[in-house]
């Protein structure tokens, strides 16, 4: 199976990643932009989706300062 | 004193915290492959970039056969100290609060600072004085250290005022963990051990480990 996780930075955690995009947009004449935050994604095949959360606790996101949100993908 | 200071692939400073631990004892390199600490009393997790940092600095190396060693020796009270990325391993085990992001500014930081010694009660900082200041150089990007509510007693090091080069939390720079045998810092006192280079002032931290405890 086909699984996709969503790793963001934890709300209220400084994220000057997200900060510089946002600052960026507008001068390429978008406006509007708010909220900008930059995270990572990982797909991966398994086996069995149930043990994806477990992967992303121990190692494929920090839980201190990350979120992350795990999609099966329908092939 | 013998250290023990760990080698992975990617690490970069270990031969200089080799160098810095035979000022002032034994010291030999441990492959991340191996299980055994080869006995030594203390452990160097040095600054580079172990696995290529991949992922998160510091995520891959902690699952490395020796971590698991070291992990097992600092919970059985062994002095381990970790710096830079050493101090990302240390967190990302679980041996240290909290966790390093990318520094405020977005840029890799090299330079001098001057950092204050907040707790002298340690086995790190025993032959320092209380509020002293020691100049060493940080050399990072993710060193912006991140931990809600660690306690102010697990605070060893803090950068002197106008010297937080990341954006740390309260400006600390060096924290350990609550028994107090394990310490992780972002600034590099193996760089700064001769006056040939600035200062020698990072050398207080080696010293104080190969000193004897007090009884």
């Amino acid at each position: 199976m086909r699984v996709r996780v969503l790793i963001r930075p934890k709300e209220g955690i400084l994220d000057p990643v997200g900060q510089t995009v946002e600052g960026a947009l507008p001068a390429l004449g978008f406006e509007g932009v708010r909220n900008v935050h930059v995270g990572r994604l990982i797909e991966l095949d398994v086996e069995d989706a149930a043990d994806v959360p477990a992967m992303c606790e121990r190692l494929l996101a920090n839980p201190l300062i990350e979120d992350y949100e795990v999609q099966e993908l329908v092939a | 004193m013998r250290f023990g200071v760990v080698r992975f692939p990617g690490s970069c400073d270990e031969v200089d915290a080799l160098l810095a631990c035979r000022r002032f004892g034994e010291a030999e390199l441990l492959w991340h492959k191996d299980r055994d600490l080869a006995g030594v009393d203390a452990v160097v997790v040095p600054g580079g970039f172990s696995y290529g940092d991949y992922l998160r600095a510091g995520a891959i190396a902690r699952f490395s056969p020796l971590m698991e060693s070291v992990i097992e020796f600092a919970r059985e009270g062994g002095p381990v100290l970790g710096i830079c990325n050493g101090f990302q391993v240390l967190c990302e085990a679980g041996l240290l609060p909290g966790a390093l992001l990318t520094n405020r500014s977005l840029r890799f930081v090299c330079r001098q600072v001057d950092i204050v010694v907040e707790n002298p009660d340690t086995p790190f900082t025993r032959a320092c004085a209380q509020d002293e200041v020691l100049s060493v150089p940080v050399k990072h990007t993710t060193g912006r250290y991140y931990a809600p509510g660690v306690p102010e007693e697990q605070v060893v090091l803090r950068y002197a005022p106008g010297h937080n080069p990341n954006g740390a939390q309260d400006d600390i720079a060096g924290v350990c963990n609550a028994a107090g045998n394990v310490l992780g810092l972002m600034p590099h006192p193996e760089h700064a051990v001769d006056p040939l280079t600035g200062s020698a002032d990072g050398g207080r931290l080696f010293e104080s480990l190969a000193m004897a405890p007090v009884a």
